[in-house]
């Protein structure tokens, strides 16, 4: 099968910040990969090149992606002079929009709020708006910027659960782009980590379905991704380490 | 599941306490209870629904006693009562009626005019860079000529009658409104823009759905600096040259010495004022409910 998203050579300069160098990169249909890397290093830039929202960089490179793709945005980005349905099927064409828009909603577990308007929701239920909002344009490829950076910890592992049910459903080829490791092991196929701009690790997930060979392999995964960033994942000492890398 | 790691939370997750800071001695502990700590407010208590009239009573309250103590000249101010049978005795005559209905009627085409021009301009200007180049600079042109000092000119062209009015009404009244649209649409969230590319909205659909709701609140706001604007050319353009109106019969009372009448057409005025003012809160509240504020 040919590949869903195929880049080569991509590079992308910014007078400010974020740059790519050379990126080459296959995703094939229905897979979801995971785009790691550490602020700056590139891989926000690297999913607007694709979302096709660059404007003002420089730069060269083949991109060749579906022809439907959503964005979700690390802000839910609702218009808030619109109710909730009118965000999921805001520009969508024909007779049947609304109520597929309820539909969306619906998978998203919002049914009900259609008439609300987006200040009177919380912050995940805004993001799950404006999965409903993607999910409802049935894309090809689904680009995610940190979908969940903004939610509380209990809200992100709801928020994962109910994207990992929707993209076996859908099926749509998925780039996520996170800086938290074991969102990336949980939701992904395939992670990939950018480094200043360059790919420097593609590793396939393979997490077994169930049990403790699952935790097994979680837990290894992890360790090892969390040591290309230089961070010791000792149990005792993880969240030194972590603040010692922060600094 | 193993707890979440993260590579470059800015801030990180945790917070870290820090141990007391050498050289900083914690404060001795007082014997006296703690004062109660000020309650930081940034809004104000929900106001009472008539509140605002406490202070035009006042002024009533001292205006009557001032005048039934006869300390004040009824050449100078007459009595409320007696502005107030001056006021029954104009309705009773017609007379009141008919110059409003004439003023009002000014008033709304100018208004209409204005706010039409007012928002065209706005968009034109605010949504091509082209028109941005040809149009602002006209209206701060215009923005320092005072509506006065146009009104020569403005009879030159269009004489003396109703259209001359008209247009200095709607010149004066098109200004806030541009200006403020104009800034509304030029503040678009640029975020609300890139949803707008990657939802793939055809350039109407962008401008109905994200430019226009999102101008709305600025536009809304002009139209409340339009609408005092043009009670305000509305009194110029009366009192120069004008034949009917209020702007007429207070100049005709005037010229007779008849502060009674006089001071119903203030007084009307003011009431003009204050209710066209409330019609437009109205359609702001009607308009803006998604949006939450202080003001609830």
């Amino acid at each position: 099968m040919s590949a869903a998203v195929r880049i080569r050579g991509l590079s992308r300069h910014f007078t400010a910040k974020g740059v790519l160098d050379g990126v080459d990169l296959d995703i094939a249909p229905g897979e979801f990969v995971a785009l790691l890397g550490r602020s700056g290093s590139g891989k926000s830039t690297l999913l607007r090149a694709l979302a096709n929202l660059d404007h003002e960089a420089e730069g060269s490179g083949e991109i060749h992606v579906p022809e439907r793709i959503s964005v979700v945005f690390q802000d839910a980005r609702l218009l808030p002079w619109m109710r909730v349905l009118d965000n999921v099927v805001l520009g969508l064409g024909g007779d049947d929009a609304r109520v597929r828009g309820r539909q969306a909603l619906a998978e998203v577990e919002l049914a009900g709020r259609e008439r609300s308007w987006p200040h009177e929701l919380s912050g995940g239920e805004q993001q799950r708006v404006a999965l409903a909002r993607s999910l409802v344009r049935a894309p090809q490829l689904l680009l995610a910027d940190e979908p969940f950076g903004a939610l509380d910890a209990l809200t992100r592992i709801r928020m994962h659960a109910l994207l990992r049910r929707l993209s076996e459903t859908h099926r749509p080829t998925v780039l996520l782009v996170t800086h938290d490791v074991a969102e990336a092991i949980e939701l992904a196929d395939r992670i990939v980590i950018l480094e200043e701009g360059r790919i420097v690790r593609d590793i396939a997930v393979a997490l077994p379905a169930e049990g403790p060979r699952r935790r097994e392999r979680f837990a290894a995964l992890q360790t090892e991704l969390l040591a290309l960033f230089g961070i010791d994942d000792d149990p005792g000492l993880a969240h030194n380490a972590k603040e010692r890398h922060v600094a | 599941m193993n707890a979440h790691a993260f590579i470059d939370t800015p801030g990180g997750e945790g917070a870290v306490t820090h141990p007391p800071i050498a050289g900083i001695v914690p404060r001795r502990p007082t014997l006296r209870p703690p004062a109660p700590r000020p309650r930081i407010r940034l809004g104000l208590d929900k106001p009472a629904r008539w509140g605002w009239t406490l202070g035009p009573l006042l002024l009533l309250v001292y205006w009557t006693v001032l005048s039934e103590t006869g300390f004040l000249d009824s050449r100078t101010l007459p009595a409320p009562w007696v502005a107030v049978e001056t006021a029954v005795d104009l309705v009773r005559t017609g007379r009141l009626q008919e110059h409003f209905a004439i003023s009002a009627w000014r008033a709304a085409q100018g208004l209409a005019f204005g706010t039409v021009t007012g928002i065209a301009l706005a968009l034109v200007s605010g949504l091509s860079l082209l028109g941005g180049y040809v149009i602002d600079g006209l209206v701060q042109l215009k923005r320092g000529v005072p509506v006065l000092a146009l009104i020569p000119f403005m009879v030159l062209w269009f004489g003396v009658g109703e259209a001359m009015k008209i247009s200095v009404i709607a010149i004066t009244v098109f200004v806030p409104i541009y200006l403020h649209t104009h800034n509304a649409l030029r503040a678009i969230d640029i975020r609300h823009v890139e949803l707008a590319e990657t939802l793939g909205l055809t350039r109407s659909q962008f401008i109905r759905h994200v430019v226009l709701p999102g101008a709305l609140p600025g536009l809304l706001l002009g139209l409340r600096f339009g609408v005092t604007a043009s009670w305000l050319a509305l009194v110029v353009v009366e009192q120069l040259n004008a034949t009917s109106g209020i702007g007429y019969m207070v100049t005709l009372a005037r010229n007779y010495a008849q502060t009674d009448v006089m001071l119903v057409g203030l007084v009307i005025y003011a009431l003009l004022g204050l209710a066209s003012d409330a019609v437009v809160r109205l359609v702001q509240a009607r308009a803006l409910r998604w949006r939450r504020t202080l003001a609830g």
